[in-house]
């Protein structure tokens, strides 16, 4: 196991150097120089300039920025957001929270609904209940996640008056102070009655639209996996030994089919996250995807740069841990080559 | 497949490959009503120029943001209505067509072609040409794809043929990756080292005795990657990062609808009710594409 966690380990090194490459020249690749976009309309002295130009590093040669660049992200410094002027790594963790709430409630619904309607379509296979589950699914499978965003605010929202427009929570009734940043944990310390109610019905649309495309993957997945166990010699054994189908539906062939769905959950990571930029600009959610389109229009060309490296470290050791769970459930393939 | 069982379906011969394919997809409803829809969607994008009621860039002075034929105060002249400059929103509609399929197709065979190239190449050179492209694939999967999509707009531009290239560069992992493994998985058989033998060079080898036995798989990643590339492409041009106005793409008239959503909620419904039509008349079809082409899919 250790030489499996060793190997897979040193795989991620050469991805992160090659990320790390990648988002260091992004940002000299971008139309316009750094510090032209810095000094804004108004113009400064070539002194004035030279100084600026020395101060960010930008009189070295271009190896030694590199370098200076790859020293900083190892210290936790990402550089600093052209407008806020704050850290971005500070910026990134004020409002990952917000994302991980929402992406969490996402992957939950996706999953509650996913599993027993993939199961349930698996069971009655070619019934009418099959034939429905999976015409929902696909659906929910080929749906522009901005366009349903839309709709559920159109019906839900302003028609039948179920749930807020945007937001987190209604800042006019509830106000506290963010200690975890999630709003679901801060509006519970806060005491406040009827904030935690509040804060949990402005994340179910958005959970909702953000966890269509999952759910589907998951009731598609579900199926077919079922299907395969379905048919396995165990399954057939429990039956003869007479007992009941809820039994070996339920407990002998589900555990087995869910293996290479939960592997199918967690590599859905980075597929949320790509939803969470279209949902949170939908609901005016203030987390990172949000955050990082609003970096394009005001050409925070750090704050960009900070933010794709640290999403996608984060969709890269998602995507190492589910492999080492996977490992520590399957054996064969720890042992592989 | 045993050629006694085609007599039982009546022909004497063994039906031909391409019969073969058409049996084993036509079984499946889904898919040809899937290919029915998508054969109508493409008629409308090749002959949008002529069907089209309106010129899908002209504004019509006082006929802005009409409802459609079913509502109160329609004009019969916009059949589906106008959006918020007046302009008839079937001919952008259809218009909207020709550009969500050609951004579909152009990234379906550019990354189809690349993908081909370089899975090859890593499957034929191994060693480090192998852990070079396998490594740079490994990135780009490892940064969501509308994360990524953003980053090379950022670089690159806004624009319809950036767009494009964006879409590509994101989708172009699958199609290496899938092509690399069947390429090993074939070239370890016997058929492939009788080649070697009878003194075949490495190209002809790749392309002519391997390529032709990666296909099936490929043929079902493309189908299935035009659906994904014209949802990311809509995507895009709903954050405003795809085509430009005035080209009339899906997302992109979506996004200039959101401040009409309530008063006017058709202006936004009809271009995404366009998106989910056409991506899932093309997964349908992609589904069935599979379970004729892949015979070990073709259980569920």
């Amino acid at each position: 196991m250790l030489r499996f966690l060793i190997k897979r380990l040193a795989l991620t090194v050469p991805t992160f150097l090659a990320l790390m490459f990648v988002t260091f020249m992004m940002i000299r690749l971008v139309p316009g120089d750094p510090i032209e976009v810095r000094r804004g309309e108004r113009g400064i002295s070539p002194e004035r300039l030279e100084q600026l130009r020395h101060e960010m590093g930008l009189d070295q040669p271009i190896w030694q920025q590199f370098l200076d660049y790859a020293n900083g992200l190892a210290h936790g410094d990402f550089g600093v957001s052209i407008v806020s002027r704050t850290p971005i790594l500070h910026e990134f963790l004020t409002l990952f929270p917000a994302t991980i709430e929402l992406t969490f409630f996402a992957m939950l619904i996706a999953t509650a609904i996913g599993v027993p309607a993939g199961m349930m379509a698996a069971v009655k296979r070619g019934s009418i209940y099959d034939q429905t589950l999976m015409g929902v699914a696909l659906t929910g499978y080929s749906m522009p996640i901005f366009w349903w965003g839309l709709i559920l605010i159109l019906v839900m929202s302003n028609t039948l008056h179920l749930t807020p427009v945007s937001g987190r929570v209604d800042l006019i009734k509830y106000f506290y102070p963010p200690v975890t940043g999630f709003a679901l944990i801060d509006s519970l310390l806060s005491g406040q009655k009827g904030a935690f109610l509040d804060a949990l019905h402005h994340l179910i649309l958005p959970s909702i639209v953000l966890g269509t495309v999952p759910m589907a993957v998951i009731a598609r997945m579900t199926r077919s996996s079922m299907l395969e166990v379905l048919e396995e010699d165990y399954v057939r054994t429990a039956r003869a030994k007479g007992l009941s189908a809820r039994r070996v539906i339920g407990l002998h062939a589900l555990r087995n089919a869910l293996i290479p769905v939960i592997t199918s959950i967690g590599l859905q990571v980075g597929t949320l996250l790509a939803g969470a930029v279209l949902t949170e600009t939908i609901f005016s959610w203030p987390g990172v995807g949000k955050w990082l389109i609003e970096s394009i229009s005001r050409r925070d060309y750090p704050a960009l740069q900070g933010g794709i490296m640290l999403i996608a470290a984060c969709v890269i050791l998602v995507n190492l841990l589910v492999d080492l769970m996977y490992g520590l459930i399957n054996p064969r393939i720890r042992h592989a080559k | 497949m045993p050629s006694d069982i085609a007599i039982s379906s009546g022909a004497i011969a063994p039906p031909g490959p391409f019969r073969a394919f058409w049996n084993a997809f036509s079984e499946n409803r889904g898919a040809v009503l899937g290919l029915a829809v998508v054969c109508v969607i493409v008629l409308i994008a090749l002959l949008a120029p002529l069907l089209a009621p309106h010129d899908p860039f002209e504004q019509f002075k006082g006929a802005t943001k009409l409802p459609p034929f079913w509502m109160d105060k329609a004009d019969p002249r916009f059949i589906l209505g106008t959006d918020a400059v007046g302009r008839d929103m079937l001919s952008r509609l259809m218009f909207g067509a020709r550009v969500s399929l050609f951004i579909g197709l152009s990234v379906m065979v550019v990354s189809m072609l690349v993908g081909i190239a370089l899975g090859l190449a890593a499957a034929w050179f191994g060693g480090i040409v192998d852990v070079a492209i396998i490594r740079v694939m490994d990135l780009i999967m490892a940064i969501p794809s509308l994360v990524l999509a953003i980053l090379i707009i950022a670089i690159i531009g806004p624009s319809l043929a950036n767009t494009i290239i964006a879409v590509t560069i994101v989708y172009l992992p699958r199609y290496v990756r899938l092509l690399r493994a069947s390429a090993l998985a074939e070239l370890s058989k016997d058929y492939v080292t009788a080649a070697k033998v009878a003194g075949v060079g490495p190209f002809r080898l790749m392309t002519v005795t391997v390529l032709p036995n990666c296909l099936a798989p490929l043929i079902v990643q493309a189908a299935l990657g035009v659906s994904d590339a014209i949802l990311e492409a809509a995507g895009l041009g709903f954050l405003g990062l795809g085509a430009q106005p005035p080209v009339a793409e899906w997302g992109a008239m979506l996004a200039n609808t959101r401040d009409l959503m309530l008063s006017h909620p058709w202006v936004m419904a009809f271009p995404g009710l366009c998106i989910l039509t056409t991506v899932m008349a093309i997964n349908l079809m992609g589904d069935g594409l599979r379970d004729a082409l892949d015979p070990r899919l073709r259980k569920s």
